[in-house]
């Protein structure tokens, strides 16, 4: 059953890859936001999985921090490339 | 038995939903129907790889009762609801700074906001 | 005097809820209850202006929180499932008509305002971008616009949901 969890892990880091391309290619900088936003959240989906994986469920504490820091750090990019910095 | 096949199903779901997310981040024309996709179907897709994760920790807890599975099954909940809230608000930031910054939607039939001229 | 005792239960119940399983009382075990009170009532006094800022309370009557519980399992969820499968059909034809239109909303306080801006955004077709705060209408991009609609000035707030009439759900809770 662990076997599972650990290939689906594997597969949502290979998800991830394809917004790592949007990251690289989109052409403005919102874009690359919304990129680094959803790398976020597969990010945190892969941190619980692995968690299962290892049995080290640490990780998913780890998890829910991660997604409440990425969403001030988006929220201060946002801020600054609206101009309201 | 019945649990390993729900996990397989939610599993299987959210990865589809995760797929077809970063696809549509790849394929839409312009920022704010790129952010359509990546919000609402890798919000999905996450809530149903953690929905995995809950059933697989109740199934543990029930065969073995023991309590470290209680936590995981609280804090995968808690992981749940911090990442559907945060990711919305996220979201109206992105596309409201986008908007700022002179960011015109593709293909739009209209634009009532930069008639509006907030 | 309420901000205070408000905070500290909310701080205390959470505590409670990340240390589940660590002992025998229930699920607790006595050093995490106390420690518990402790940080929540270090949190009330440091915290208090910071969480409670306004005066109106009426969100602590039970029956809203109950129905928040009950708005999140059914309607909620039910536009949020439709909203996934119009995503996926939207990524996999591109068929799109995308257009930013502007919603009467009807609400008041900024709880309601911020309860139908993130269920705007996570249901169908519709993404929340910015908020008129004189007249309290929203502006929406929504991703394919029916013909016709970019002719009218606004929209009213429950034309965007399919099933379900959300706002009502939404005035009933909040306001």
């Amino acid at each position: 059953m662990i076997d599972i969890f650990g290939i689906t892990a594997l597969l949502v880091i290979l998800i991830a890859f394809g917004a790592l391309v949007r990251l690289v290619i989109g052409p403005t900088v919102p874009d690359r936001v919304v990129a680094v936003d959803t790398i976020n959240t597969l990010t945190v989906a892969v941190m619980i999985l692995l968690g299962v994986v290892y049995q080290q469920y640490i990780f998913i504490d780890v998890a829910i921090v991660y997604a409440l820091l990425s969403f001030i750090s988006t929220l201060y990019v946002a801020k600054y490339i609206g101009g309201e910095l | 038995m019945i649990a390993d096949t729900l996990i397989l199903i939610f599993l299987a779901i959210g990865l589809v939903f995760n797929a077809l997310g970063v696809i549509g981040l790849l394929r839409f024309p312009d920022v704010y129907t790129r952010l359509h996709a990546s919000t609402k179907a890798t919000t999905f897709g996450s809530i149903f790889l953690f929905l995995g994760v809950v059933v697989f920790a109740i199934s543990q807890y029930l065969g073995t009762s023991d309590s470290q599975y209680l936590m995981v099954i609280t804090h995968t909940i808690i992981a749940m609801f911090a990442l559907a809230i945060t990711n919305a608000a996220g979201s109206h930031a992105i596309a409201r700074a986008a908007h700022r910054n002179g960011q015109k939607p593709q293909q739009a039939v209209v634009d009532k906001l930069a008639e509006a001229g907030l | 005097m309420i901000p205070f005792f408000v905070t500290a239960f909310v701080a205390f119940l959470f505590y409670l809820v990340l240390v589940v399983g660590s002992g025998s009382v229930l699920f607790w075990s006595t050093e995490e209850i106390t420690a518990g009170v402790i940080i929540g009532l270090v949190t009330g006094i440091l915290c208090r202006k910071i969480f409670c800022k306004s005066e109106d309370y009426r969100m602590l009557n039970p029956v809203r929180l109950i129905q928040i519980i009950f708005y999140l399992c059914g309607p909620f969820l039910v536009e949020l499932t439709k909203a996934n499968f119009d995503v996926a059909y939207r990524v996999i034809t591109g068929r799109i008509r995308p257009g930013i239109i502007r919603l009467r909303s009807g609400m008041k306080s900024p709880l309601a305002m911020t309860m139908l801006a993130h269920s705007i955004t996570l249901t169908p077709g519709t993404l929340s971008v910015d908020v008129d705060e004189k007249t309290h209408d929203l502006f929406i991009h929504v991703i394919h616009l029916d013909e016709g609609v970019e002719k009218k000035e606004a929209l009213e707030a429950k034309e965007v949901f399919s099933y379900m009439d959300i706002p009502k759900w939404i005035r009933r809770i909040a306001e």
